[in-house]
């Protein structure tokens, strides 16, 4: 994933000497190429170092314990193999200290491959979860092969302070759907990084759902091995009391002809509830065709929360078939509820359409019906607490 | 028998936190249940605002005035209560809500004007006849409420809306823009069989005399300047439609 040098003039916002530019990202395997951040850096400044609990400077004593079943239809192969497996680590680079302190630390991975023109008849569930509290490390490698096409539930639930890399591999033709659910405990600790190569004409779709834990930090990173390919990012956070939630995503449209959507949306509620969204896009150098649009919502319930709505767009072409970003936070859209009510519906049964509608919009794009359940009825537990 | 009553309304559009702007100034207006009154007029004359302005749309504030259904002054009480109390408005624009499904919006709705819930197969059968008798593919009930509709079938489910809620005072903001001659059929045939019943009066906002080739008013007012400015039978209609409203525009220009 790592993107090449070219020598383009970094610019800032106006932070200093803190450089903007994701071309000037470079990627290792070695943790010590990693500073120790101080959270001063752009890629830090909104994370609470204090709550990684010690993934950021090395910690690793790896004293948690986190257990992962997988669940597959007979068609999908599953292993569980050594850290030294040859499959492992060939699709990426790591992009910051925790990715490559993880990459350092799990001792086995987790390899899920759909055989080449192969549709996976059921969704293929990924369970990781947490058993005792502590710092834990782990890796999943998920390869769609040619023409093949399967959806894969990640599931990450009960305790940990966890750092792990997921790789999703799509080869040419192929087509993945991705639902990530970060359902932890309250007291949980995640940093996630899962980099997507997606192949000729292939097509990646994933839903990212953070629901629980204390500091959830996750950045999909999606990069193209071929033209025609297409992928699509939805995310949807519901962020209680005192809990920090961000996703941070990063498509680099570096072969032409390539399709991005990002959609990310979610809701605050409590106090010192903290989201952050960073939208990165990058257009690269010579491309051209590329389509892309990312859009971030927010949905301010009550006071005390705070939103960090970030979109970048990088063009390094002239040949851009569409690009472009939104961004809006605000309390519940008046005239929704102006529509509900006149048609009769009291004011605060129309708060609690529109608020459930909002969830809804993504939750029912997701094609699993028992998560689809599942997600609502835990969206539903948070609201009751806010109402 | 309901009387509906606009007495001397007056109402601003708010644009920012300090900037407003008077749009009515000073509209009277009677309809009584059974009758179809069209409002016809120029573009940027305020009869768009009048329909929001009764609803209450936050945008609009009435400044002075009031409206009165059976001798109540709808001014007082919430949206919500408006529309309970049997005022329905079909907007031209029409709100997108993401994610509510329009069958569940629609049996909220009507639970909440009928006072008490539907039987669930009841109404999801007077809910298939609705749709169909306006046309409307049944998977739209699955949909979240106006989402990603076409401009004709936001319109359909306006009027599906004004069927199923059965209102006292309709007030159809520009149902027929945008519509093709079959869609304005439709539409014109569902709000043909609310008049039918003889127990709603019907304020009928247009710019064009095409809808009332199909849906007959036994008034028509021109509304100019915020203002109803002449008053007269269908054939009013006719004449607009042969002069224009130049002669309105004008003398607005030289007040």
């Amino acid at each position: 994933m790592a993107s090449p040098n070219l020598g383009i003039t970094e610019h800032s916002h106006g932070a200093g000497e803190i450089p903007i530019s994701k071309l000037d990202t470079h990627g290792s395997f070695d943790v010590n190429d990693f500073p120790v951040p101080n959270g001063r850096e752009e890629e830090w400044r909104f994370t609470p170092l204090r709550r990684l609990r010690g993934l950021h400077d090395g910690r690793d004593i790896a004293d948690g314990v986190v257990k992962v079943d997988v669940q597959a239809p007979a068609e999908v192969s599953v292993e569980t193999v050594a850290r030294d497996d040859a499959r492992l680590g060939t699709s990426f680079l790591p992009t910051d200290r925790v990715s490559a302190l993880a990459y350092q630390a799990f001792t086995e991975a987790t390899v899920v491959t759909v055989p080449a023109d192969t549709t996976a008849a059921e969704p293929v569930f990924v369970r990781i979860t947490g058993v005792r509290q502590g710092d834990a490390y782990g890796h999943v490698l998920v390869h769609v092969r040619r023409h093949a096409a399967a959806t894969v539930v990640l599931e990450y639930s009960g305790t940990a302070v966890y750092a792990d890399n997921v790789e999703f591999v799509v080869d040419d033709g192929a087509r993945l759907d991705v639902v990530s659910l970060q359902d932890w405990e309250r007291d949980a600790v995640q940093v996630s990084h899962q980099y997507t190569r997606v192949g000729r004409d292939a097509r990646f779709r994933s839903f990212v759902v953070t629901l629980g834990g204390d500091l959830v930090r996750l950045s999909p990173k999606v990069g193209y091995t071929g033209p025609g390919g297409d992928a699509e990012l939805h995310g949807l956070y519901f962020t209680g009391a005192g809990q920090h939630h961000e996703h941070r995503s990063l498509i680099d449209h570096n072969v032409s002809n390539t399709r991005s959507r990002v959609e990310y949306k979610g809701a605050l509620s409590g106090e010192d509830a903290h989201a952050v969204w960073i939208g990165d896009v990058i257009i690269g150098e010579g491309t051209q065709g590329t389509d892309s649009y990312e859009h971030n919502r927010n949905l301010v319930l009550t006071d005390g929360t705070r939103v960090d709505s970030v979109p970048n767009l990088e063009i390094f072409t002239g040949e851009v078939e569409g690009a472009g970003h939104a961004s809006a936070s605000g309390r519940l859209d008046d005239i929704h509820l102006f529509y509900l009510q006149s048609r009769g519906i009291p004011a605060d049964e129309a708060r609690r359409l529109v608020i459930r509608g909002f969830f809804a919009d993504l939750i029912n794009r997701i094609e699993v019906p028992e998560l689809r359940e599942r997600i609502m009825a835990e969206v539903e537990e948070k609201l009751a607490l806010h109402e | 028998m309901t009387k509906f009553e606009i007495r001397g309304l007056r109402a601003d559009v708010l644009i920012g936190a300090e900037e407003r702007q008077e749009i009515l100034k000073g509209v009277d207006l009677t309809i009584n249940s059974g009758e179809t009154h069209a409002i016809m007029g120029p573009n940027g004359s305020g009869k768009s605002t009048l329909a929001y302005a009764i609803a209450g749309h936050p945008k609009y504030e009435i400044t002075d005035g009031e409206v009165l259904l059976d001798g109540e002054n709808v001014l007082e009480m919430s949206v919500d209560e408006r529309a309970r109390a049997g005022l329905f408005l079909a907007m031209q624009y029409p709100v997108e809500v993401p994610g509510v499904s329009m069958s569940n919006f629609l049996r909220s709705a009507v639970t909440a004007v009928r006072g008490e819930a539907p039987k669930l197969r009841a109404f999801s059968k007077e809910l298939q006849q609705a749709m169909g008798g306006l046309s409307i593919d049944p998977a739209f009930a699955a949909r979240g409420v106006n989402e990603g509709f076409s401009g004709g079938e936001k319109k359909r489910h306006e009027i599906l809306q004004l069927e199923l809620l059965k209102p006292k005072v309709a007030i159809l903001d520009e149902t027929d823009s945008g519509l093709d001659v079959d869609a304005l059929k439709v539409v014109s045939e569902g709000i043909n069989r609310a008049r039918a019943t003889g127990e709603v009066g019907v304020m009928l906002i247009t710019h064009y005399t095409r809808i009332l080739q199909y849906v007959r008013p036994d008034r028509v007012h021109v509304f100019a300047h915020g203002q109803v400015a002449e008053s007269g039978g269908p054939e009013l209609a006719d004449v607009l439609e042969s002069e224009g409203y130049e002669r309105f525009v004008k003398a607005g220009a030289s007040q």
